[in-house]
């Protein structure tokens, strides 16, 4: 049985056909697109509908000039698609690229320029930017170059992990900036590898996804910007500028410089399933690094302008993305581009899910104009490879389409749910008019999912993008200046509170306020119904200094400084307990929507709304008080929620519970650790079973359970 | 640059030793000389104290090794690690299919020290 696996299967097309350029070549296969070693060769295939002619440019690993450039054969093209095979190459040591020929009438759309050498739309692996932060060689004619790679990785028996939606809880963070800190004190800081050593700590805190800002190919020395108070040079330090969508991002390898950051984020991706934690990507189709008609050619341009980009009837680029040009997102040619590019990603790396940076986007016609069944939405929620994936939309764009509740969701698409987000935090600050929301939003926002599920809403109320919730209660306003944009770049409207003092502060009364801020938060978070997500950090108390748009600080304003860890332990326990929480308990959890249907085995509905009288809820638009309390099926234990966003104490009057229960208390956010919290199982019974007194600005999480101990004791 | 390799029998089974680098152009060669060996069915150790650099490919090849290796039941171990290999093997995960141990030669010299 070795002898045969390792001997060659003689195929036909091994075999060349053609001389061109002094390359033994032939006709290559059209699918699948990009390069793909095959028996003796590599055959390149690339689309371009309008160009008149293509030529495949290679380069020994390095070099500055090209060592060959073959011009494919008139025979050598189907359709609009040229394939190629080229035999005797060095698939390791070689980088690639195109040049196309075509006419270049910006009005009607068409950019060729055969003078330039575009990256293949497809390429696996993108040599020049191997190491982050290296200053590159600006005078190269190619600075993005197409690498050949093997598909082989051994996963042994690793699949996406397939978890329930609603049991997942995301924790969102960024490649570089999780360990780059010298604190991380990993083997290789700001790395895959650098993630990799951290899964002890990211299992320990219970999160079971990972969702990573963007991983594809992008330049990080694209920021022409230096901060003006220091001088230094800014990075695009996020990565929503990709360059590549096949590629993963080298400089976020420690292996970049060999060329294996493939391997390396795959090794991480498998040890996060093996650790039970999910990987979702990040993923920008809305917009390329190409920029408008100022911008440089990368791909697209040069290969079919008119296909890849939304046009004005003048041939400018509609700029829905805000950052200078829009992605024909449902042109078929690129649906099937964006529809492949997913497919790799869940092949080839395992990923178990995306979420789409400004997703409205994807549902724009031709011409920019909301589609009311946009076919690339419909395809990916269909796909074959993709049927179990998680699919998460940011429902909105920069040109104005909002469809948060609204997205076309195809019994598939998840939503960040930014009325979530904002709701929560206006109720935090002691906003009026807000209890009634408030109501809506922590029950899953049945006004936007009635017909979708609770797990349609993914909740947060911070995310890379915005304050941290550290600073959310630290500055009532944004401090963007190290931005170098005059601190009018960024969100103003942050529904935010400084708890009294705009940033630091020594006063041990406001930074007591701030902890128990951030503390009913995460408990109002992690109770609500849908899916929460976490920014990385926040569990720490992580700061920016007030910047809510640190997209271009590659340094420690955005890296997660890990001393926090041992400094903050007192939020990170009430975290921990508050995601064990989570899990301890289906009926945060359940994907229908609570109706107020009564239990019969407690009498009690699956949901009910409270005040400091029981059953009496105040809707009122000067309430800051508002108590939940949810009742699952079969045996769960009822779950009471207490949030007062009120600057006064209240006396609550507890509702009465049925079959032998009594009221436990899990967490008190104005009590001092650690009695602010207990671990999920022990909580303490009440003295006193029909009141509690809630502090200002807190949250009280009671637990209605039979004293399990006690009837153990019981002779 | 090139690879060159010796074998070296004895009676617990058979050590090869590469010198050079292990990449897409001297890896045909190193799993041309290692596949016989795995087929003699003896436990198989590599020597690659004096390998300089192993690419992603000459990576592969090790792993085809190790699988052929797997389906013949015949234990593979990679000594002489260098720092650098050993930390590249380990960012890509190929390090974690591997039983690993000191430079077949430097364990030589211990065990001789040890002996004294």
């Amino acid at each position: 049985m070795t002898e045969t696996r390792s001997e060659q299967v003689l195929r036909v097309d091994a075999y060349p056909t053609h001389e061109v350029g002094g390359y033994r070549v032939r006709a290559g296969k059209p699918f699948p697109f990009g390069a793909n070693v095959v028996p003796g060769g590599v055959s390149f295939s690339v689309f371009s509908d309008q160009a008149t002619s293509m030529t495949l440019v290679i380069f020994k690993r390095g070099e500055p000039e090209p060592m060959a450039e073959l011009e494919f054969p008139e025979e050598f093209r189907t359709g609009s698609v040229f394939a190629m095979t080229v035999f005797g190459l060095d698939h390791e040591n070689i980088e690639y690229g195109y040049r196309a020929d075509g006419p270049y009438d910006p009005v009607t759309g068409h950019r060729f320029d055969a003078r330039q050498i575009l990256s293949d739309p497809y390429a696996r692996l993108i040599a020049g930017r191997d190491v982050w932060g290296v200053e590159p060689d600006r005078s190269r004619g190619y600075q993005y170059r197409s690498r050949v790679c093997l598909q082989d990785f051994d996963w042994g028996d690793d699949t996406p992990l397939g978890i329930p939606a609603e049991d997942l809880v995301v924790y969102e963070t960024h490649v570089r900036g999780f360990t780059r800190h010298p604190s991380s004190q990993v083997t290789a800081p700001g790395t895959f590898a650098g993630l990799r050593e951290k899964i002890p700590y990211l299992k320990e805190l219970g999160i079971n996804c990972i969702e990573l800002l963007p991983v594809f190919e992008f330049d990080e020395s694209d920021n022409p910007r230096t901060n003006p108070e220091t001088g230094e040079q800014l990075f695009d330090y996020w990565g929503y500028n990709t360059v590549s969508f096949f590629a993963p991002k080298a400089g976020y390898a420690a292996t970049g410089r060999y060329g294996m950051q493939g391997d390396e984020f795959r090794t991480l991706i498998k040890d996060l399933h093996a650790a039970g934690i999910e990987v979702i990507l990040d993923v920008v189709f809305n917009h390329t690094a190409e920029g408008n008609e100022q911008g440089p050619t990368i791909s697209f341009k040069g290969l079919d302008n008119a296909t890849y980009y939304m046009l004005t009837p003048e041939g400018y680029y509609f700029n829905f993305s805000g950052t200078g040009n829009t992605v024909n997102c449902n042109h078929p040619v690129v649906r099937n581009y964006v529809l492949d590019c997913l497919r790799h990603w869940v092949a080839d790396y395992h990923i178990d899910g995306f979420r789409f940076d400004l997703a409205a986007i994807l549902g724009r016609a031709l011409d920019g104009t909301p589609l009311p069944n946009p076919p690339l939405l419909e395809l990916l929620a269909y796909d074959p490879v993709l049927r179990h994936t998680k699919l998460i939309a940011e429902a909105w764009d920069a040109g104005g389409l909002y469809e948060v509740g609204n997205f076309p969701a195809y019994g598939r698409w998840a939503e960040w749910n930014g009325k979530y987000r904002d709701t929560v935090r206006s109720f935090l600050k002691g906003d009026p008019g807000v209890t009634g929301e408030l109501a809506t939003r922590i029950a899953g926002s049945p006004d936007l999912y009635a017909t979708r599920g609770t797990a349609a809403s993914v909740n947060f109320l911070t995310a890379h993008d915005g304050f941290t919730l550290a600073d959310l209660v630290s500055y009532n306003d944004k401090h963007n200046d190290a931005n170098g944009e005059h601190n009018n770049d960024g969100a103003n409207d942050n529904n935010s509170w400084n708890c009294g003092a705009e940033g630091p502060t020594d006063d041990p009364e406001i930074n007591a306020l701030r902890t128990r801020q951030m503390k009913n938060a995460l408990a109002i978070l992690f109770t609500s119904q849908g899916i929460p997500m976490l920014l990385a950090g926040d569990e720490v108390a992580r700061t920016q200094q007030g910047n809510n748009n640190t997209y271009c600080q590659d340094n420690e304003l955005s890296w997660f400084d890990w001393d926090q860890v041992d400094d903050n332990a007192e939020l990170l326990r009430f975290t921990r307990e508050m995601i064990e929480f989570r899990k301890h308990h289906r009926e945060l959890r359940s994907t229908a929507h609570p109706t107020g249907q009564v239990r019969e085995h407690l009498g009690l509905p699956d949901i009910s709304w409270h005040g400091e009288r029981a059953w009496q809820p105040d809707w009122s638009a000067e309430s800051r008080l508002l108590a939940v309390a949810r009742c699952g099926t079969g045996d769960d234990d009822v779950v009471y929620v207490a949030m007062n966003a009120h600057w006064e104490s209240h006396d609550l009057e507890l509702p009465a519970l049925p079959g032998g229960r009594s009221w436990h208390l899990f967490a008190d956010t104005g009590a001092e650790a650690p009695y602010d919290i207990r671990t999920p199982g022990a909580e303490q019974e009440l003295d006193n079973a029909g009141k509690y007194l809630i502090g200002p600005r807190s949250v009280v999480i009671l637990v209605g359970r039979t004293n399990a101990s006690e009837d153990l004791d019981t002779p | 640059m090139t690879l060159n390799v010796k074998e070296r029998r004895n009676k617990t089974g058979t050590v090869l030793v590469a010198t050079g680098e292990i990449n897409s152009e001297t890896s045909g060669s190193l799993l041309q000389a290692l596949l016989p060996l795995v087929r003699e069915g003896k436990p198989l150790k590599i020597d690659l104290t004096a390998v300089t650099y192993v690419s992603s490919a000459g990576l592969r090849t090790l792993l085809v090794v190790y699988r052929e290796a797997q389906h013949a039941g015949v234990a593979v171990t990679l000594y002489g690690v260098s720092e650098e290999v050993r930390f590249v093997m380990s960012a890509t995960g190929f390090l974690d299919f591997f039983e690993t141990g000191e430079a077949v030669a430097a364990a030589a010299k211990a065990k001789a020290r040890a002996a004294r």
